[in-house]
């Protein structure tokens, strides 16, 4: 991989070239990739193929930039893949009073169940795998017993075009996530609520001694993800044009949290690199369709990606002087 | 082990060998010298008091006895024979065993499995279960703990969880028994069963090294004290020799008779006394459960006030429970005449009441962030406008900070997590006065941070309380806290035991107070007192107790200078490179 290519420079010692990896290497990696799949077929450039990695991806980025900020509190939010199934349970539902009803609806729910994640992670101090954990079983049971058991099928235009239209060359999908990983960057570097969910996941005492709202910094960082979950659950519904709780978003979140450690964001918080994450979700979802195209085995797909989540989990570790 | 009763319960027996004998140990961490050539002489059936402020090298001596750390020179001897334990394991082995505060069992298993651990009785290859639970109800019986062998050891009381693990240590043959503050989390009643279990180890000829800072204990259950100062033994003998006031004096390395007037620190030290009018803060009747009782203080505009009193006194306790991070039971907080009706860290911080914690790693810096993130953190929202962060004022800010009190930084976006010890404390001043606060309370500024710093930051709190801050100062640097403050307030066992004011303000009136018996500021120190069996003393020691669990007497973790140490080289080798990481944000 291109890990090689930084540690082989004979002019860098290890600590640099750990960090320069650390800092640089997904978007290193990132670019090697696409050359590579370039390389072993030009017809990967072409506008088609563009336009259906950037529709695959785009959900899985939504649901990674809430990751993010979760992570960034050194929380995790597992409930997120439920999240979309719920918001996706209530689409037919509410799909005939247009696509605002629907958006209104869906990211309620996911508000909600980000919040109640929230909540047990801040006011009662549950461990936040734990409380996202029970959020996920049971976000998932509702979605099901919202939709009943087989999936419905969606024909509402307005929800359908939201998950399938093109603007400007691309995937309106794509802009909508490339708008919200904008947001999420400057909500992080230029908000009081950013840099007080940095100040939190770096040193949680220390900022509550400081004075910051502690609390609802945790709160409101479970709650943005659910929102952005249940935004996913709408998306997938319109691109797919069925509503399935069953298996939509399954293993969502660890996409997400994949995409988010391969982005170089520390599991320990204190840190979130939203450019970085956008990267990592665009590498794991490229190096899937590469290694798809060439009919390399699905189990073999699973087993690259483990190795690239421990690799990037294994450098980020690197950092070591906390 | 060997029979030697010869001295029971009357002390040690004299010229029996030494069981355990540490000679010209020194070990350093990161060039800090944590231990300078010292000697240690543990006897047979002997309880031996080993004492020191923070950072006197206890912790650090117990490790190396323990085969936690190796010695960079001299040699622990064990009954004679030099041995050189590669792990704890090794010197628990070969009979000695640590029981340090924090209970080191597993908590979800059985009172009888954490007994047994390693060692279960069998039959037929399986654990016997029963004979197990039947002889560890019998050991515990001995040790005062009464409870169901077969439960859960966390359902246990603190106290019954340090006997099962006392029991433990001394059910596995041990001669040497260390035992690490182990009356800081008992209740009174337990106290007196460790004290009896003590007795009885010393029957046995085992000997106990007993390190804690409270002296009624010291002198109820020691035959001998080791005090330590700074990495050095500075006194070894018999406890019923040394005074009070003596052993106080030796721990803060003052002496009692020369006591100058050289002032090596910053301060002006003229006394101020502007107690007229208004306090800027007036916290009345403030109790902690277990910690700080009734404890009252004022402190007026332009004012220093110092909080005197050793490990365990109470006094980072009460500053914690003033801005409301630490829960009270009663007690009210005035700012300025007006009562503080919520009582949280923010809400202080609000009505203008800010506090520098003592720790200043766990509480006070966010290490990954820059110096100008960390000296805005709390003003973040007045920097702000609709929650976005103006750019501009924050710059205008951290400025003028940076150059007011002369932060040594490459700039505004270093890692504080990379700056010095010194630089760290700045930054963390500068965070709370960019709030315009009234009340400053400043919990060991000046611990860990060198000597230059040390000076600025000591005539930056006279200058502040010129400007009419009033200021709250808690310092184990007896003679900044002598110098720097205008009035003294003393703690002992979490109540006020003494003021000083005026002319009083002197070491000699400090170590006075600090040395007398808990409660009785105005009487002579009862010496050599019999142990403490009325329960008024016991409900003090039990609040002293709490206290040194979290003031810092969980040795092993902060209270050394090493630990303090290492990670800050650590933060020195990453500054070398800091350029790209700091790009990235």
């Amino acid at each position: 991989m291109t890990t090689l290519s930084w540690a082989g420079r004979p002019a860098l010692d290890r600590a640099r070239a750990v960090r320069l990896l650390q800092d640089y290497g997904v978007y290193a990696a990132l670019v090697v990739l696409f050359l590579v799949a370039v390389g072993l077929d030009t017809s990967f450039v072409e506008m088609s193929n563009i336009r259906v990695q950037l529709f695959q991806v785009a959900p899985t980025l939504l649901v990674a930039l809430g990751m993010a900020l979760v992570i960034g509190t050194e929380g995790i939010d597992l409930s997120v893949g439920a999240v979309i199934a719920l918001a996706a349970s209530v689409v037919p539902l509410y799909a005939g009073y247009g696509l605002g009803a629907v958006l209104v609806i869906g990211l309620l729910l996911g508000a909600a169940s980000g919040a109640l994640g929230g909540a047990m992670v801040a006011l009662a101090r549950v461990q936040p795998i734990v409380a996202t954990l029970s959020l996920m079983i049971g976000v998932r049971g509702l979605a099901e017993i919202v939709n009943g058991n087989s999936a419905k099928p969606v024909s509402q235009s307005g929800v359908l075009d939201l998950g399938t239209s093109i603007v400007a060359g691309l995937p309106e999908m794509a802009w909508l996530a490339a708008g919200c990983a904008v947001l999420t960057g400057l909500l992080v570097r230029r908000t009081t609520f950013g840099r007080h969910l940095v100040a939190v996941g770096d040193n949680r005492q220390a900022s509550r001694l400081a004075g910051l709202p502690v609390r609802r910094v945790l709160i409101t960082v479970y709650l943005i993800s659910g929102v952005l979950a249940a935004l996913a659950g709408v998306l997938i519904v319109g691109h797919g044009a069925e509503a399935d709780p069953a298996n939509q978003g399954l293993n969502m979140e660890l996409n997400a949290i994949t995409a988010v450690v391969v982005g170089g964001t520390p599991l320990s918080g204190g840190k979130v690199r939203v450019l970085g994450t956008v990267a990592g979700a665009l590498f794991m979802q490229l190096i899937t369709a590469v290694l798809t195209q060439h009919n390399v085995h699905t189990s073999y797909t699973q087993i690259v990606e483990a190795v690239i989540i421990a690799f990037a989990v294994y450098a980020s570790q690197e950092r070591g002087t906390r | 082990m060997a029979d030697v009763a010869e001295g029971a319960l009357g002390g040690p027996g004299p010229g029996s060998d030494p069981v355990l004998e540490v000679t010209g140990v020194d070990k350093s961490f990161a060039g800090v010298r944590a231990l300078r050539g010292v000697d240690f002489t543990l006897r047979p059936a002997e309880v031996h008091a080993l004492i020191g402020e923070n950072g006197a090298g206890k912790s650090t001596l117990i490790k190396v006895m323990t085969g936690v750390y190796r010695p960079d020179a001299g040699t622990v001897r064990l009954a004679g024979t030099a041995r050189e334990f590669r792990n704890p394991l090794e010197a628990q082995a070969a009979g000695i065993s640590t029981i340090y505060q924090e209970v080191n069992l597993v908590p979800l298993m059985s009172v009888a499995r954490n007994l047994y651990l390693g060692r279960e009785p069998r039959r037929l290859g399986l654990v016997d279960t029963g004979r197990m639970n039947r002889e560890a109800a019998e050991v515990l019986g001995r040790y005062g703990v009464d409870v169901d062998v077969t439960r859960p050891l966390r359902t246990l009381g603190l106290g019954a969880q340090q006997m099962v693990a006392l029991a433990r240590a001394v059910q596995i043959d041990a001669r040497v028994v260390i035992m690490d503050e182990p009356t800081s989390s008992l209740e009174p009643r337990e106290v007196e069963t460790l004290f009896s279990v003590i007795r009885r180890l010393k029957e046995q000829g085992i000997a106990v090294v007993y390190v804690s800072h409270r002296l009624d204990e010291l002198y109820a259950v020691c035959d001998r004290v080791t005090v330590m100062r700074d990495g050095e033994v500075v006194h070894t003998g018999d406890i019923a020799k040394l005074e009070r006031l003596r052993l106080v004096s030796l721990m803060l390395g003052r002496e009692m008779a020369a006591v100058r007037e050289k002032g090596t620190t910053a301060f002006d030290t003229g006394r101020r006394d502007v107690r007229d009018g208004q306090p800027a803060l007036r916290a009345s009747g403030l109790t902690v459960r277990h910690r700080v009782q009734d404890v009252s203080v004022d402190v007026h505009p332009g004012e220093v006030v110092g909080l005197g009193g050793l490990l365990g006194a109470g006094r980072s306790e009460t500053a914690k429970a003033i801005v409301g991070a630490l829960g009270t039971e009663s007690g009210t907080v005035e700012v300025e005449g007006r009562a503080l009706r919520r009582r949280s860290p923010a809400a202080s911080i609000r009505a203008g009441v800010v506090m520098l914690p003592e720790d200043r790693k766990v509480e006070g810096i966010i290490p990954n962030l820059s110096v100008r993130e960390n000296i805005s953190l709390a003003a973040l929202p007045r920097l702000s406008r609709a929650g976005i962060v103006s750019r501009a004022k924050q710059d205008e800010v951290v400025r003028f900070f940076m150059e007011r009190l002369r932060i040594k930084a490459s700039g505004p976006d270093q890692k504080v997590g990379d700056l010095s010890g010194g630089n760290q404390q700045k930054v963390l001043l500068a965070r709370w006065l960019c709030l315009n606060p009234k009340v400053l309370l400043l919990d060991e500024p000046t611990r860990g941070i060198d000597v230059g710093a040390k000076a600025e930051v000591q005539a930056l709190i006279d200058e502040l309380a010129g400007e009419g801050l009033g200021v709250l100062l808690i310092s184990s640097d007896l003679e900044e806290l002598i110098e720097g403050s205008d009035r003294v307030v003393i703690l002992k066992d979490g109540k006020v035991v003494g003021h000083l004011a005026g002319e009083e303000v002197t070491e000699e009136g400090l170590l006075d107070a600090l040395a007398t018996a808990p409660g009785a500021p105005d009487q002579a120190p009862p010496d050599g007192a019999p142990a403490d069996t009325d329960t008024d003393n016991a409900d003090t020691q039990d609040a002293g107790a709490e206290n040194a669990g979290s003031e810092g007497a969980d040795a092993g973790t902060r209270s050394e200078p090493a630990e303090p140490a290492a990670p800050a080289e650590q933060a020195g080798a990453e500054a070398a490179a800091p350029a790209a990481k700091e790009k990235q944000r």
